[in-house]
């Protein structure tokens, strides 16, 4: 009949006689007539799966690949072969979340190794499952510390945040009945002058900081988390996971909930996702936070076993009283960002962050000697940066589209470049010859 | 399955001084990342070589069960069969590696596809637009509730914050409307299953100022069609509010009907159910959200750019291989694998509502439960035979609730084989009780202790490491 159904004639005889129906259509007798659908979808005639090729590949050719220098929180990392081919397991890939723990520890197991992983890129106590992309996780972070705080709705966010990301929050504030207050930007970073004298306004609920900001500059948050707690308000940073690596955390800097998007883990751009957002906090903060927690046990013979818990939180449980409405993780991806992490290990990020911190401040350096590029703010950069340029920007951003070179993103009066591990030199010296035209 | 051999985490495998990975040599100079930027602290990620790696992995897998292990009649989250060929599309590096901020000339083919999937889904719905921002089912539930919300405010109407769901709704539906700042108002369901008009009646002449929307489910979670969805509907308009259809359970309405001909104005969509892009273990799914013509400037901004992708491909890749033909086919035959299955089992489990069900249905549990086996122990058992357990205990409405859904990728050499496995557990539950009270036997591990795990919460290595000193 076709090939994802395998009913034969026969079949479906004996099972409509099983059923009592002499024909398919009497098992939606209940239906109301005049509201089935009787005609024909207006969709294409059944393809082959050679068919189905050739438009995914005339489609496909119809994007155009470019060397990316693009970044604003989706940046063209490195992705190990190992990945994508264990990630095709089917084992992990047609399964669905882990309620029958005795036939999921495959899944169990990788999550409580990938919040294991988490808590410590982060330097933070607990990590949840993960959640959809870093945006809806800082959503969230912010929905939570509203619900963690007493009678407070007032949310402080830097205005370095990325713009992306702010529309995300926006919207849920919006909703939820959050008042958001947005910080000035003071040369490019957020002044902790404006924080405290903000705070001193009462009923905050959170500050929300950005690591690296927005124009790729690395903050200094030095005396942040005091004011936060001083004032009874979480202290929220939103970090690219994998300049973790290197920069110091946010359980350094005494955030109460770290957040972010792994995709920067090896995860391909692909158009905006899938990605993977992930969600740490303080212990004190365990049963305030939203979405999937595993955690070990023992089975009934005595061994390590794995289990999705405190699910008291839920909202399977809890319905409108839940700590969120997310129902599943983003499970798949964060078995790509566990793998990415077990092979590189601490010292192959460090690796890959250094090579992104030269790359960048290399390109940074060549386009100054140019003479037509400026930095934006004389601030310490890791592997993006903001550069205003002093010719016709939309015009050079088209002209190095056109030799196949994705220019960074277009700001204001200039570019937001970043350059990744990916980068290599040639690649590098070939967008500065043609800036510099 | 390999538990005892297998069964290190990552990090007890590490050793420090190996590694598993190669970048290329650092050709820029000397930059030097200042140590003022830098963490004080080392993460302890762990240190393996490639194969440890691979290996490490693929033994967890084989503690795992994929719908391409065995039959998973998970209810109410149609696991149905995931074409390889989907994947293979979802991997072309044509599409994977495109920034999503590139400009529009340069993903001419990527935008086709989006079209093309939107166009699909408004015939298969009779709805006129889709956002495709929401990354999940939950994602997209509180998507549609953000559109009728900013409709309402649009119209000046702001008192209307009350949602109606029924009380056999998924445990998303009133958490969603929470987070979007909207009140629930549970409608009650008949003994029949299906929405209590008159309990809806009462609700609309109590509220009716106050109803923004109602949320409904369809087929409903015990797979009954919700047969007064054309008067609901009238109630609810004529009140001001909207209808919402919850697509979880879409799939055997593929041929039969559309949401957008029973008067719904707004509706989610599961790609990774109905249109077979696969779980993942619990994700990445999608949920994009159809409105009727006049809405789609409502929708909100819960994502930053469009939705998962690749998610989208696949949707895309199962719609173009079924085409308008086949596609009409799921709906039925979902619909006769359920139907068979009920029939064939429902002298030995307790079914309480009789009857013609779409997708699923819900057994009470065992109908001789003299012997004290519940449902949580026949789940279980299930798992001895090679079987995923269905959904239990949920829908609330019944103590014991067995939640089958076998999808139309399933033989009927599948069905008949699971039928008597389950006409066996029941057998073993007056012959042999403690066998199916104690099991599983054969699964890499047995029933595991959830309150140990919730009382002294362990979620990380280095607490497990701490627990133990």
């Amino acid at each position: 009949m076709y090939k994802y159904f395998p009913h034969t004639e026969d079949d479906l005889q004996a099972m409509m006689e099983k059923v009592g129906v002499k024909n398919l259509d009497e098992l939606y007798a209940q239906i109301p007539e005049h509201i089935r659908f009787k005609g024909d979808y207006e969709l294409p005639r059944a393809a082959s799966e050679l068919e189905v090729r050739q438009v995914f590949e005339e489609l496909g050719n119809k994007n155009k690949q470019l060397t990316c220098y693009a970044g604003m929180g989706v940046y063209d990392h490195y992705t190990p072969s190992v990945i994508p081919n264990l990630l095709q397991r089917s084992e992990f890939l047609t399964s669905y979340t882990p309620y029958q723990a005795e036939i999921s520890q495959g899944t169990l197991h990788y999550i409580f190794e990938y919040q294991s992983m988490m808590t410590q890129l982060t330097g933070m106590d607990i990590s949840n499952a993960s959640m959809y992309d870093g945006t809806t996780a800082c959503a969230e972070a912010m929905m939570m510390a509203v619900a963690a705080g007493k009678k407070v709705n007032k949310v402080l966010v830097t205005g370095c945040m990325n713009p992306l990301t702010y529309e995300v929050l926006k919207t849920y504030a919006l909703h939820r009945n959050i008042e958001i207050e947005v910080l000035p930007i003071r040369d490019g970073i957020t002044s902790l002058d404006d924080v405290k004298a903000a705070l001193a306004q009462g009923g905050v609920a959170g500050v929300i900081v950005q690591q690296p900001n927005v124009y790729g500059i690395v903050e200094d948050f030095t005396g942040f988390a005091e004011a936060c707690h001083e004032q009874k308000a979480l202290f929220i940073m939103d970090s690219v996971a994998a300049d973790l690596a290197v920069l110091k955390t946010p359980g350094e800097w005494g955030a109460d909930i770290a957040v972010g998007d792994g995709q920067s883990l090896g995860i391909p751009m692909q158009f905006g996702g899938p990605y993977v957002g992930y969600m740490c906090c303080t212990e004190k903060l365990i049963r305030k936070m939203p979405g999937r927690i595993v955690g070990m046990t023992q089975d009934n013979r005595g061994q390590r076993a794995f289990v999705l818990t405190l699910q008291a939180r839920e909202q399977h449980i809890r319905r409108q009283k839940a700590t969120s409405n997310i129902c599943s993780n983003q499970s798949l991806m964060a078995l790509w960002v566990t793998v990415y992490l077990s092979l590189m290990g601490k010292e192959g990020l460090k690796e890959a962050a250094q090579l992104s911190y030269a790359g960048a401040h290399y390109l940074c350096d060549e386009l100054l000697k140019t003479g037509h590029f400026t930095l934006a703010f004389d601030k310490p950069f890791f592997n993006e940066f903001y550069v205003k340029y002093d010719g016709d920007a939309n015009a050079l951003y088209n002209r190095m589209i056109d030799v196949g070179i994705m220019g960074g993103v277009r700001l204001e009066e200039g570019f937001l470049f970043a350059v990744t591990e990916k980068r290599t030199k040639k690649e590098i010296d070939n967008l500065v010859k043609i800036a510099a035209l | 399955m390999n538990n005892r051999l297998y069964g290190n985490l990552i990090f007890e495998l590490s050793k420090e001084g190996r590694k598993g990975y190669s970048l290329p040599r650092n050709y820029f100079g000397d930059y030097e990342i200042p140590s003022s930027m830098c963490r004080a602290k080392e993460a302890a990620l762990p240190a393996c070589d490639e194969l440890t790696v691979v290996r490490h992995y693929t033994n967890l897998s084989t503690n795992n069960f994929g719908v391409d292990t065995g039959f998973y009649p998970l209810g109410s989250c149609t696991m149905k069969y995931n074409p390889k060929l989907n994947e293979e599309m979802a991997a072309m590096p044509q599409f994977q590696n495109l920034h999503p901020l590139q400009p529009e000339e340069t993903v001419m083919g990527a935008k086709a596809l989006v079209l093309f999937l939107e166009k699909a889904l408004c015939a298969l719905t009779g709805l006129a637009h889709f956002t495709f921002k929401p990354y999940a089912g939950a994602h997209g539930e509180l998507t549609g509730l953000m559109t009728i919300d900013n409709y309402h405010r649009s119209r000046g109407d702001m008192a209307r914050k009350k949602v109606i769901v029924p009380d056999s709704a998924h445990g998303t539906n009133p958490a969603s409307a929470a987070v979007c700042g909207l009140e629930i108002l549970e409608v009650k369901s008949t003994a029949d299953g299906l929405v209590d008009l008159e309990d809806l009646e009462r609700l609309v002449a109590q509220e009716g100022p106050n109803i923004a929307a109602m949320m409904m489910t369809n087929p409903n979670t015990l797979g009954l069609f919700e047969t007064s969805i054309p008067e609901i509907a009238k109630l609810i308009h004529d009140c001001g509010g909207l209808m919402y259809y919850d697509g979880a359970n879409l799939n055997p309405m593929l041929g039969v009907c559309r949401p957008g001909d029973m008067g719904f104005d707004v509706m989610h969509i599961n790609l990774h159910k109905t249109f077979s892009t696969p779980h993942g273990g619990g994700g990445p799914g999608a949920g994009p959200v159809g409105v009727r013509e006049g809405l789609q400037d409502f929708f909100p901004n819960v994502s930053p750019y469009q939705g998962n992708f690749a998610v989208m491909m696949r949707a895309c890749a199962y719609i173009l291989s079924l085409g308008g033909e086949q596609i009409k086919n799921v709906g039925p035959l979902a619909t006769l694998n359920a139907n068979y299955i009920k029939e064939s089992l429902k002298d030995v489990y307790e079914l309480p509502i009789d009857g013609l069900c779409c997708h699923e249905f819900v057994f009470d549990g065992l109908k001789d439960k003299s012997t004290g086996v519940t449902t949580m122990d026949v789940a279980k058992r299930l798992l001895d035979y090679g079987y995923h357990a269905p959904t239990i205990y949920f829908p609330l409405l019944f103590h014991e609730s067995l939640m089958i859904e076998p999808t139309e990728n399933e033989s009927k050499e599948t069905l008949d084989a699971f039928i008597a496995v389950m006409r066996q557990i029941a057998e073993e539950a007056k012959t042999n009780p403690d066998e199916v009270k104690s099991a599983p036997h054969n699964t890499p591990i047995g029933r595991v202790d959830d309150v140990l795990a919730a009382k002294h919460p362990i979620v990380t290595y280095q607490q497990m490491l701490n627990d133990q000193d």
